[in-house]
């Protein structure tokens, strides 16, 4: 039989890892694509 | 809801909004997720592990809530013809769709303590992968759309309403059938919570709506900018 030592903690900070590092890149993203975008409507402006 | 339909005035609205919302969403959900992992108990039964819980549900009810949005904004689209509805529905499908794969990935690390694995093909964690490929289903077809011209704009929208199915299905999958999955602990009105763990709970589900509804407004901002700068060339071009 094979005993597993399981550290209930490397769990909890794997699950917060990928969870906020999903949310901060979702956010950063979605920050620059919108800078991105209306900083080319005011470029789009006055030519 | 048809004030809003006038871009400029949704524009000015969530050029304030965005900030507020992201700003209480980095606050809520930070706090409660501090208060959930360094002074809320341990479980008796499951540990510490049970801390997930302050991220799993929160995405999870998300990635539901999301498409229901993203259906109701497609409903709009069709009955209304609402010019920002399919932008709104647009706007929701990638966070929906990460916050979908959050909850299936939190899901699988939380089970393997729990369940002693970390995936069982049961209902309730097949229909949330269904949701997941739902998602990327919709991003793929609204991406076609937007490059086809308006006129397709209505494929994706009747796909956003046919796969609000799957929510129901999601919803009463640990009731239906045999799951390791527990039913539902927070009901209207009633919750099988302990206080300490709820309040945090909570928090962080408004915390996380919050930032969801930041990166909404964000991404329907970036849209509808990108829209009208392209409508701008072409009236350039013509002109030219």
């Amino acid at each position: 039989m094979q005993h597993e030592a399981l550290n209930q903690w490397h769990f909890v900070v794997a699950a917060y890892a990928v969870g906020l590092g999903g949310t901060i890149a979702l956010i950063v993203q979605s920050w620059l694509a919108m800078c991105r975008a209306e900083r080319r409507r005011e470029g789009t402006r006055g030519k | 809801m048809h004030g809003l339909a006038n871009p400029a005035r949704f524009l000015r609205l969530a050029r304030w909004l965005t900030p507020l919302l992201l700003g209480a969403g980095i606050v809520l959900a930070g706090g409660a997720m501090a208060w959930g992992v360094l002074v809320a108990p341990a479980d008796e039964l499951q540990g510490e592990t049970v801390r997930i819980v302050y991220l799993h549900v929160p995405t999870a009810w998300l990635g539901m809530g999301g498409w229901t949005a993203l259906a109701l904004a497609s409903l709009s689209e069709l009955v209304w013809r609402h010019p920002l509805a399919g932008i709104a529905a647009r706007a929701i499908a990638l966070p929906g769709a990460v916050f979908a794969a959050v909850c299936l990935v939190t899901g699988s690390i939380w089970g393997r303590p729990a369940w002693g694995t970390w995936w069982v093909w049961d209902g309730r964690l097949t229909s949330m992968l269904v949701l997941l490929f739902l998602y990327l289903a919709y991003l793929a077809l609204a991406d076609a759309a937007q490059r086809d011209g308006g006129g397709a704009s209505r494929i994706p929208a009747i796909f956003g309403l046919v796969g609000a199915v799957n929510i129901p299905i999601i919803h009463y999958s640990v009731l239906w059938w045999n799951s390791l999955h527990q039913p539902p602990s927070i009901t209207m009105g009633k919750s099988a919570m302990a206080p300490e763990f709820l309040v945090p709970l909570l928090f962080s589900t408004l915390g996380f709506s919050c930032l969801f509804g930041a990166v909404v407004l964000m991404r329907m901002r970036a849209l509808l900018a990108d829209s009208q700068a392209e409508a701008r060339l072409r009236r350039k071009a013509q002109i030219a």
